[in-house]
């Protein structure tokens, strides 16, 4: 198993914040009461659209943090002997389009600025579908076994790979 | 010329009929400017004119019979079963509360008031907020915030999950099932039909006309023109009767205004209203995307303290 990059903290953060973002996004489609799944003890609040909308919020915060703070640290330090694989290219690539679209649904969400109905759906296709595809390439690099994002470049030799998270 | 300059100019012209058609009594000053600009356009209505006599409910059914759903039978069976068919269109007739086929309808009380009885007919749509929840919360992009300040669903990209009546503090989207996109897509698995309300006869508007149910009343309840403006008359209008308002900050601020010779709270608590029938209330109505704006900021704030973290990491790491 090749040795993580990144701290303990960040991947815990990584994989709880991916996991409410993907919970509460999913939850702002009316699916979650239809099929019963909020009828589970404690996942009622599954079905309050308000409740899981505040959650994506509150979870897409260290999300956008922590993903800054990894563009950051690859630029100036991890990148160094160690290079993008594919999947983890593939995902860094949705996750920026999925921040971007998503802090444009953000301001779309205020009075003060107003965003075009076409461009609205527009946003909320490309989020939508970028998501889905995430989880695919997620679920791709696990069956794959090649979880890492960043594996040891050709010039470092070692050919191992390291995990961000 | 630009299709834009031509609308515009249609409808400032439109607009400009209109106000020589009505005598200027149902538009404001400015209006013709503001809709040609795209701006906000709101409704102020003065309840101590309205008789109930309906002629807006008619006008509004017929304007928009066009829009009303056709729906295919048998409807696609649901799976799983919870999920209940809203099948409006064998009561097509129905006018005491908001349907599929009903947009505006008309809740009239008795309310003692300051020693003397007030009959009340207050009619109720869409109030058209300003930051709309449905518009904004709707996963499909399917309701809808235009320019112009209104509010609408798209037929042809709603699947009628009726999300967007959830998060209305009124309720008022109304479901069809049997009829749009689902059908085409996972009609027993995904969606339920179509969620119809108030346009605020957006098509009209377009056109340079007037919405229907403020053309046709025959006491000029209703006056339409630039949001500021509407609420400057608003307030004067309730200063000179000593009465009140309802829309100007309700779930945020909306493009519907009343102005009441009772006070609101009285009104709501002599409705009866069933806001989950068709049958609004006019209780409070606080900003429900209220947190969202607060956290706003708090998307500028992540990302730099990200930035911050990750500097101050690597400088760490060099020293």
């Amino acid at each position: 198993m090749p040795k993580p990059v990144a701290a303990r903290w960040f991947r815990i953060v990584y994989g709880l914040s991916v996991a409410a973002l993907a919970i509460s996004g999913m939850a702002q489609m009316p699916i979650f009461k239809r099929y019963y799944l909020a009828d589970i003890p404690g996942l009622g609040w599954l079905a309050h659209y308000f409740v899981t909308h505040h959650v994506h919020y509150f979870a897409a915060l260290p999300f956008l943090g922590i993903t800054i703070y990894a563009f950051v640290r690859y630029l100036r330090d991890w990148r160094r002997g160690m290079r993008l694989s594919a999947l983890g290219l593939a995902r860094a690539l949705v996750v920026g389009v999925l921040i971007a679209s998503g802090v444009l649904r953000v301001l779309k969400n205020r009075p003060d600025l107003f965003f075009g109905p076409a461009l609205v759906q527009a946003l909320d296709f490309v989020h939508l579908g970028a998501a889905v595809l995430f989880g695919l390439l997620v679920l791709a690099a696990v069956l794959a076994r090649r979880k890492p994002y960043l594996v040891a470049s050709a010039a470092a030799g070692s050919g191992g790979g390291a995990h961000l998270g | 010329m630009s299709d834009t300059t031509r609308a515009s100019r249609q409808s400032r012209r439109g607009f400009l009929q209109a106000l020589g058609a009505m005598g200027a009594a149902a538009v404001l000053p400015g209006t013709a400017e503001a809709a040609a600009r795209r701006e906000e356009l709101a409704t102020l209505h003065d309840l101590s004119r309205c008789i109930g006599c309906g002629a807006c409910v008619t006008a509004c059914r017929e304007t928009n019979a066009r829009k009303h759903p056709n729906p295919q039978k048998p409807f696609p069976k649901m799976l799983p079963n919870r999920v209940k068919v809203s099948d409006w269109s064998e009561r097509r007739d129905v006018t005491d509360r908001l349907t599929p086929y009903n947009w505006l309808t008309i809740q009239s009380i008795s309310v003692e008031h300051a020693g003397r009885t007030h009959e009340i007919h207050i009619p109720r749509r869409c109030m058209h907020c300003q930051n709309p929840p449905c518009a904004n919360l709707c996963p499909w992009g399917a309701a809808r915030k235009q320019a112009d300040g209104i509010v609408r669903i798209e037929d042809d990209a709603c699947m009628g999950g009726s999300k967007c009546r959830s998060v209305c503090p009124w309720m008022i989207p109304q479901r069809q099932t049997g009829v749009g996109i689902y059908l085409d897509l996972l009609p027993s698995l995904a969606g339920n039909g179509v969620m119809f309300k108030c346009d605020r006869c957006y098509d009209r508007i377009e056109q340079g006309q007037l919405p229907a149910c403020v053309e046709i009343c025959p006491l000029e309840v209703q006056k339409i023109g630039p949001r500021e403006k509407i609420v400057a008359r608003a307030h004067e209008l309730a200063e000179r009767m000593g009465g009140y308002l309802y829309g100007e900050t309700e779930n945020g601020g909306t493009n519907t205004i009343y102005v009441s010779p009772v006070p609101f709270e009285k009104l709501d608590a002599a409705l009866d209203a069933d806001t989950a029938q068709g049958r609004p209330h006019l209780g409070p109505a606080p900003d429900r995307l209220g947190l969202e704006q607060k956290l706003a900021w708090a998307f500028v704030a992540a990302p730099l303290a990200g930035l911050a973290a990750g500097l101050r990491a690597g400088r760490k790491k060099d020293a």
